[in-house]
């Protein structure tokens, strides 16, 4: 055992490869890397993919044949609520648990299609009831018009010539929207709390000071730990990533090319983000201080970076409090290489601001983290 | 007795602000030998240990570990050295085999941790994780993680503290062991009894100062020639007898 033979390469693996099994045996790890992210993705994916609905109660002795009812059945967006006694829907549309009610009458040749409508003052999905009766109904006169038409060989001018095209393009789901934005949210969360915890632990029961006893680098067991919250970072994001494309249908625009252009994106957040649990794990004095510290670092992020919803719906004041977080600029920076198609060349801004805080948080963590 | 001192300590000094903690210690271990450190809480025995382990800076004065100077040559020392400090844990969530792998790395060697583990009887544990281990079992499974890099000094910080008899006679035989394969322990303790019959020569540290280096025989001696008397009458046992010859030798597991 000469000192000329040591590596401090095998060492700093040996401690990326300890940490790495401690941490996948760690439940909260795994819970927050993972877990979270991947229930709100199922929970969002669901509610978003399902649209807008407006929930109809159908009255008891409704005529189910009425040329009304069908049309309504037919259109996605309403939901033909039956069964309900006339007090209940009354009740739930004073709650505005239910967005309206329609009672058909039994339809008679020659006669009007008798309707009675109830909206609810507590849901403002009533109007969308209202403009599809309107339409159903401009379909019913128009075909009555051209039976009329046909009889009396009378002409009634068209009033209005429709025509209706959609252009084809990329579906913008709300899984585009969320998965980059619980990606950047599992990223934070493995990088702040992992690695305060981590190094908390090790300097309070006199791991490290045990490993400084050995021949090992200080830079050895950062690195060593780095290293390791990486792999399991990254290993999370592509779970994520791939959970989300296959059963969630998340656009990759380039398939390939695109997760490894989020997967270089994920380990930039990740850098910075450890940064800032160096900085914590060098504050706190016990293991309990720790979520209080981390909580001020990734709250306001979680909820003001445009994880669940689009920083454009924020008044000024608030949007340019986002403007300023690490995590929009990544979860941006994501979305438009997922969505977009852009390469890391297109997110410059983006990664300028984020180099800015990966600056800042080592500076600060540097005066801050403690061996002993 | 004309031994190697293969640890050189010449007057010693560390402050810490305006406490002298060591106050001037210089003492010789000898090669092949157990050599204890006792004294009081305080005394400054832990202190001088982390000194010569590398793990502290001293204030004044030098030490050379197996030929090798302090300040100059650390790595070196680190190399040469094993270390059990007290009350040190280990990296959370890993077995014993797998810690044992991770020291491995971080000395740079290459071992079979089944082997490390046999060496302390601790095989049929190398699944279990350090925090589920009894005491002696702990201490054990320490002293294994000291003798990975094939030392030629370990350093044992009050390893038997809080140990039931048996397992302090069982770790006192493990240390002998290791003495016999031709490592030098360094061990502090606050047993006298234990001292006594495991030391082969032991230096006695109050206040940052030593008061005496011998073997515990001579000091023993020097006391009765000197005239003291037990207020109580020795007998031919004592009560830890008494606990081991009833409760049996063999020692239990928690």
């Amino acid at each position: 055992m000469t000192s000329k033979n040591y590596s401090n390469f095998r060492a700093t693996m040996a401690i990326a490869k300890a940490s790495l099994r401690s941490t996948m045996r760690s439940p909260s790890a795994v819970v927050f890397t993972l877990a979270f992210p991947l229930i709100f993705i199922v929970v969002f994916a669901n509610v978003g993919g399902a649209g807008v609905s407006v929930d109809v109660a159908v009255a008891k002795n409704s005529d189910t044949t009425n040329a009304v009812y069908q049309a309504l059945k037919k259109n996605p967006m309403i939901r033909l609520v039956k069964g309900l006694s006339n007090e209940d829907i009354t009740k739930n549309l004073a709650k505005g648990s239910l967005d309206a009610s329609i009672e058909l009458k039994p339809q008679q040749p020659m006669k009007p299609i008798g309707l009675t409508v109830q909206y609810s003052k507590a849901s403002t999905k009533g109007e969308i009831l209202k403009s599809t009766l309107n339409n159903i109904f401009y379909k019913i006169q128009s075909s009555v018009y051209e039976k009329i038409n046909s009889f009396s060989g009378m002409k009634i001018p068209d009033v209005i010539d429709l025509k209706e095209t959609t252009i084809t393009g990329r579906k913008h789901l709300y899984i585009d929207f969320i998965l980059p934005g619980q990606l950047g949210f599992s990223l934070l969360s493995t990088g702040v709390f992992g690695t305060a915890f981590v190094f908390l632990n090790l300097r309070q029961n006199l791991v490290i000071k045990r490993f400084f006893a050995t021949p090992v680098k200080g830079y050895s067991i950062i690195g060593g730990e780095m290293l390791a919250r990486i792999i399991f970072g990254l290993a999370g994001a592509l779970i994520i990533i791939l959970t989300g494309h296959y059963l969630f249908g998340f656009t990759l625009i380039h398939g390939f090319v695109t997760v490894l252009n989020m997967l270089v994106l994920s380990i930039i957040g990740l850098l910075i983000f450890m940064g800032f649990g160096f900085t914590v794990s060098g504050i706190a004095k016990n293991e309990s201080s720790i979520p209080p510290l981390a909580n001020i670092i990734t709250l306001p992020q979680f909820l003001l970076s445009g994880t669940f919803f689009s920083t454009s719906a924020f008044p000024a004041w608030l949007r340019s409090l986002s403007d300023v977080l690490p995590l929009t600029h990544l979860n941006n920076a994501m979305r438009k290489v997922a969505f977009e198609g852009a390469g890391l060349g297109d997110v410059t801004h983006q990664l300028l601001i984020l180099l800015l805080w990966g600056i800042a948080a080592y500076a600060v963590a540097i005066k801050i983290f403690k061996w002993e | 007795m004309a031994q190697q001192a293969i640890i050189t300590v010449k007057d010693l000094v560390k402050h810490y602000g305006d406490f002298k903690a060591v106050n001037g210690i210089s003492f010789e271990v000898f090669e092949g030998e157990i050599f204890g450190l006792l004294g009081p809480n305080g005394a400054g025995k832990t202190t001088t240990l982390e000194i010569i382990e590398t793990l502290r800076q001293k204030t004044s004065g030098s030490i050379t570990v197996d030929g090798f100077d302090i300040e100059r040559d650390t790595d070196s020392i680190k190399q040469r050295i094993g270390v059990q400090l007290q009350a040190a844990g280990y990296y959370p969530n890993l077995n014993l085999a797998e810690l044992i792998d991770l020291f491995s790395g971080l000395y740079g060697v290459q071992v079979s941790p089944m082997e490390m583990l046999e060496k302390v009887a601790l095989t049929d544990k190398a699944k279990a994780k350090y925090k589920d281990l009894s005491g002696g079992q702990k201490q054990r499974f320490s002293i294994a993680t000291t003798l990975i890099n094939n030392p030629r000094i370990i350093f044992l910080d009050e390893p038997t503290t809080g140990l039931d008899p048996q397992a302090r006679r069982n770790l006192w035989e493990l240390i002998r062991q290791i003495r016999d394969g031709g490592t030098t322990v360094v061990i502090t303790t606050h047993y006298m009894d234990e001292a006594e019959e495991l030391c082969d020569r032991v230096a006695f540290v109050d206040g940052g100062h030593i008061i005496g280096i011998d073997t515990p025989d001579h000091f023993i001696d020097e006391l009765v020639a000197s005239g003291f008397e037990r207020k109580k009458q020795v007998k031919a046992a004592n009560l830890e007898d008494v606990f081991i010859a009833k409760t049996g030798k063999e020692w239990r597991e928690g």
